[in-house]
């Protein structure tokens, strides 16, 4: 046992340009390089946008030891991925130093490489080359991807052939067998059944406990960061806020409130969801009363309501989904219009309505996302828990109880049509 | 890159990798040999990708020069009538088309690279290198397919190529350290301005034009012949005739000079400006 990873005074700043533009263009360079030299020559000329800083992580300081098993949560924007970004080495910190001890293998996604036209098994190699391995340990390992990824019989065929399922499932095979001993993970859970997140955390557990391997695992799913973690560091605004025991410091997010808020807008955070196409602007939860509130009773409905953006149309039916997810990181359901125009640029809003006497109480978290389908699946952003609210109960007068006052469990607590009658 | 370093003579920091801002790197080709099978494997991604594609994937490489051949040795062998160097035109304009094609694929391929792999480049580490650098192994294999042509068009004329053929390895290694250069330069602009990658079609085709591909650099006064070797291009083609063709060519040995000079500067540079903005690509792309 040591200490394999010292992070010391770290910090990283971006600076963000009030350009609408995410890219820097050759012309517009040239023509602002014009536009400074008339104005030098004139006096005269339109001002150029300012530059403003934004310190994603400042002043992080923390030492990990062989074997612990981090969890690191925070809201949207509090500099969780960034961290990931600057300890696997992809990004360069502005500040402060990180000493690291033994291989580093980064998990931001996975299938990183992943190309539609190669077979399983070239996809394999390849994928294990990007991640680090060399190809004797790739061929080691092969039998063990393959029987853990269950996809043996299509390892010839091209993976643009494959379910979304079985391409996660061989991706985070690779991933799972990789030998390293400090392993960052970044949500990637989030795809696939059930059963398989099940088995994957289970595999990552077995790792790090069995041959004392460090990890660092991002995560909105308390119940995943509790069942897999031995440490947890919350972020807010991009400093640490709380590092210590798991239950501690997700109690203290929840009582703190900084969980994901009832409204949340993307367009002046300064760091744009989407893609080409479009982006994510920002994101809202109202009561009945048409009110933005976290705190919904049981038998009042609810509205989630997204607005985006599309940037550039060339035949896309774009189609919002909501995702939800309880706080114990059940997947309850996902909701998407049935039907949807192609709408040309500019902006939109989606809103979708809960009814009353749906949910079940407790708190509930949304993902926002915008899909398009033709040609192929894209998915043009997709914000996890992006908003939450807590369904209440105040256990007086609510129909589904009639007269019950202890918990009732489920996920959903619908009110149904019965009939019941003697025969 | 990210500057990294591994401090032996401090106690403290033995056996750790130190990630600090703003130090310079040390360890950067001890990565770069680290991360050698990456290089392979991408490479060989790419090469299973291009003739994996399309069905006409491996007669592509083979219709793209034959018709250019074809086009050049009309309009400039016979239309123009202009001289062809003691061979055959269509042997003249293939010992230039070789290496032409070769520069314009790489250089292509290259710039656009870093693009097309931003997602690798956003999620994992690895020396940034490695992305443009594979590029120039496809180009090779388009090469070699390339020669092998040549090979066949020397037999149907019955030309028998001149010893001199050995030195070939040396201008195509000009060839590569030059695509390589323009690459690096290219590919990291690209990433920082969007909009550079409609500007490298217009200087691969405006390249072909004003270097000696379809007709012979002799033709070129003498007195030109010095500011026209300006283009690093023309030294390898120039190079590939002479050690192919061989008697009746003659190099022009001030201008060929020249182009290896501006070769190795420009690499020098492309390099230069790729380990300068490297570190920022993740952030940029």
């Amino acid at each position: 046992m040591g200490i394999v990873i010292k992070v010391e005074n770290l910090g990283k700043k971006y600076i963000i340009s009030h350009q609408q533009e995410r890219y820097t263009a050759l012309r517009d360079v040239m023509a602002n390089t014009a536009k400074k030299a008339i104005k030098k020559v004139t006096g005269k000329g339109e001002t150029l946008p300012k530059k403003e800083e934004f310190w994603a992580l400042r002043n992080i300081s923390f030492e990990v030891n062989q074997g612990d098993r981090i969890g690191i949560i925070g809201r949207n924007g509090a500099g969780k991925s960034t961290l990931l970004k600057l300890l696997s080495r992809i990004t360069e910190p502005t500040t402060g130093k990180i000493k690291i001890k033994g291989k580093i293998s980064s998990l931001l996604e996975v299938g990183t490489g992943f190309h539609p036209e190669l077979t399983g098994k070239e996809n394999v190699f390849l994928n294990g080359a990007i991640l680090g391995m060399s190809k004797k340990e790739i061929l080691k390992k092969m039998d063990d991807i393959v029987e853990f990824s269950g996809v043996e019989k299509f390892l010839d065929t091209p993976v643009k052939r494959y379910s979304s399922g079985m391409y996660v499932r061989l991706a985070f095979a690779v991933a799972a067998n990789l030998e390293t001993e400090i392993l960052l993970v970044d949500e990637v859970l989030a795809v696939g059944d059930a059963g398989f997140q099940k088995k994957c955390l289970g595999k990552m557990e077995d790792v790090s406990k069995k041959e004392g391997r460090t990890i660092f695992f991002v995560s909105h799913n308390m119940s995943m960061i509790t069942s897999l973690c031995s440490r947890c560091i919350l972020l807010e605004n991009g400093s640490i806020v709380k590092d210590g025991m798991v239950s501690d410091v997700i109690l203290y997010y929840y009582n703190e409130g900084l969980q994901s808020p009832a409204y949340i807008d993307f367009e002046s955070r300064q760091r744009e969801i989407g893609d080409d196409y479009a982006c994510l602007l920002s994101g809202e939860v109202r009561n009945q009363n048409n009110l933005i509130s976290t705190e919904i009773n049981i038998d009042q409905s609810l509205k989630i309501i997204m607005k985006y953006r599309i940037k550039k149309q060339n035949g896309k039916i774009f189609r919002p989904n909501f995702h939800f997810f309880t706080s114990g990181g059940v997947y309850a359901f996902i909701s998407s219009p049935e039907n949807v125009e192609l709408l040309p640029e500019g902006n939109y809003f989606a809103e979708c309505n809960i009814p009353e006497n749906f949910l079940n109480e407790g708190a509930y978290f949304v993902g926002l996302g915008l899909t398009s389908y033709e040609p192929g699946i894209t998915v043009h952003f997709y914000e996890q828990n992006a908003l939450s609210f807590n369904v209440r109960d105040p256990i007086e007068g609510i129909k589904t109880r009639k007269g019950y006052s202890g918990s009732i469990p489920g996920v959903v607590r619908p009110l149904l049509n019965w009939k019941i009658g003697g025969e | 890159m990210l500057k990294v370093k591994e401090k032996t003579s401090n106690s403290e920091d033995e056996g750790y990798i130190v990630i600090e801002a703003g130090k310079s790197e040390k360890h950067y080709w001890a990565d770069l040999w680290r991360y050698r099978e990456l290089f392979y494997f991408l490479s060989w991604r790419d090469i299973l990708v291009r003739y994996k594609q399309t069905v006409i994937g491996i007669a592509w490489s083979v219709i793209r020069p034959l018709l250019t051949m074809l086009v050049f040795t009309i309009i400039f062998g016979r239309i123009a009538k202009l001289p062809s160097d003691n061979a055959p035109y269509p042997i003249l304009v293939f010992t230039a088309l070789l290496p032409w094609q070769f520069f314009s694929t790489a250089l292509s391929d290259a710039s656009s690279s870093l693009i097309s792999n931003q997602n690798m480049i956003s999620k994992i580490y690895f020396p940034r290198m490695i992305i443009p650098s594979s590029t120039i192994i496809v180009a090779l294999t388009d090469f070699s397919i390339s020669f092998i042509l040549l090979a066949i068009t020397m037999a149907i004329y019955r030309f028998v190529p001149n010893w001199k053929i050995v030195f070939i390895p040396l201008f195509l290694l000009l060839a590569i350290i030059l695509s390589l250069g323009m690459g690096f330069l290219f590919s990291a602009l690209n990433v920082k301005y969007r909009d550079f990658r409609y500007i490298i079609p217009f200087i691969v085709q405006f390249g072909m034009y004003i270097s000696p591909v379809g007709f012979s650099s002799s033709i070129v006064p003498e007195r030109w012949r010095f500011l026209y070797s300006i283009n690093p291009m023309v030294g390898v083609i120039d190079g590939f005739r002479w050690a192919i063709i061989g008697k009746g060519v003659s190099l022009y040995w001030p201008g060929f000079i020249l182009s290896i000079v501006l070769t190795f500067l420009i690499a020098i540079w492309g390099f230069w400006y790729f380990r300068k903005t490297e570190k920022t690509f993740a952030d940029s792309i």
